[in-house]
């Protein structure tokens, strides 16, 4: 039991994710999670705005069910599955990100001074929220796939776009990380 | 009962990403700052299985639940549209520390600061559509 309620090891968590996909496929769809931000838009009758969301959104409704399984696996992972064990980040990370003004780096999935609600209802903390998730939702409609799509599926399957697209993902990613967000905080 | 599978399949990939630690903030900080090797394990692993279960189902060794192929679709030739997107989304995923798969585990986790986020992003996305014709791809 030990072994299921501590964090799993990469090994472990890598072929797992490879199963994902692996059993789309199997049922004849694809593993691709970004796909239902567009579904959405088509479902809030975007298709009378731009011809890019006019499509059959019903077929999409099985990725919307995978969806509405991961926000179920999210609740049961940390509820029933999980002990109090820290995340093991490297102590070099925890004392750069202190001095940031992050504490307790690593005690939970995502920071309080990003995702908390008193960091939400300040100006700066919401503009960040909407701010990445734009930057999330137009980029990865614009270069046809996140890291389901592009990083897992198609570099599995071999695919030069891919490969480019992942490579964009580490330079926006590098360039955020290590220049953008000393700057924010 | 026919969605039942890909519900069952989103629960095992919701616990999969929390118990990973891949919906971590700290984690995908700590992979652009190459302070861990966790999240290029994670990612390597789960390209390497990925490709070996390709190759296998590329030989008919495997076949889908209704007995064809297993097939990949083909992505669209092109560069620009992929390292332009592709920048665009890494520097929204470094800053939120979350790609679209995790965003909807981590509300299921109790985030739900995230419903901000998937509200912008479904916002990003219908902005992308608008202006799809515009931009270089």
């Amino acid at each position: 039991m030990e072994y299921i309620l501590n964090p799993w090891p990469w090994y472990v968590s890598g072929p797992l994710i490879a199963v994902v996909m692996a059993l789309l496929l199997y049922f004849g769809k694809t593993f691709g999670m970004s796909s239902n931000l567009r579904t959405m838009c088509s479902i809030m009758g975007a298709g009378k705005a731009a011809s890019f969301f006019k499509f059959n959104w019903k077929e999409q409704i099985w990725n919307l069910i995978v969806v509405l399984g991961a926000v179920i696996g999210g609740f049961i992972a940390t509820q029933y599955l999980s002990n109090d064990s820290l995340t093991d980040l490297n102590p070099a990370t925890v004392v750069e990100l202190q001095n940031m003004g992050f504490e307790n780096s690593g005690a939970t999935l995502v920071p309080n001074e990003v995702y908390s609600i008193e960091a939400l209802i300040t100006p700066k903390g919401l503009l960040l929220l909407v701010l990445g998730g734009l930057l999330v939702g137009f980029g990865t409609r614009y270069a046809g796939g996140c890291t389901s799509g592009h990083a897992i599926t198609g570099l599995s399957s071999l695919q030069k776009p891919s490969l480019i697209a992942v490579i964009g993902f580490f330079i926006g990613g590098l360039i955020m990380t290590n220049f953008i967000l000393p700057l924010i905080f | 009962m026919k969605y039942l599978k890909f519900l069952l399949v989103g629960i095992f990939f919701g616990i999969v990403l929390v118990k990973s630690e891949a919906v971590s903030w700290y984690r995908i900080y700590e992979m652009f700052r190459f302070q861990s090797f966790h999240m290029y394990g994670i990612i390597g692993t789960a390209i390497a299985s990925g490709i070996l279960f390709l190759q296998i189902s590329k030989r008919g060794i495997i076949k889908s639940i209704k007995g064809a192929d297993i097939f990949v679709p083909k992505k669209e030739k092109g560069i620009t549209k992929y390292i332009v997107g592709g920048i665009i989304f890494g520097l929204g995923w470094a800053l939120i520390g979350a790609c679209p798969g995790p965003m909807y585990i981590l509300l299921g986790t109790g985030v739900y600061s995230m419903i901000i986020v998937i509200a912008a992003a479904i916002l990003g996305t219908y902005i992308y559509g608008a202006l799809k014709d515009k931009l270089p791809h």
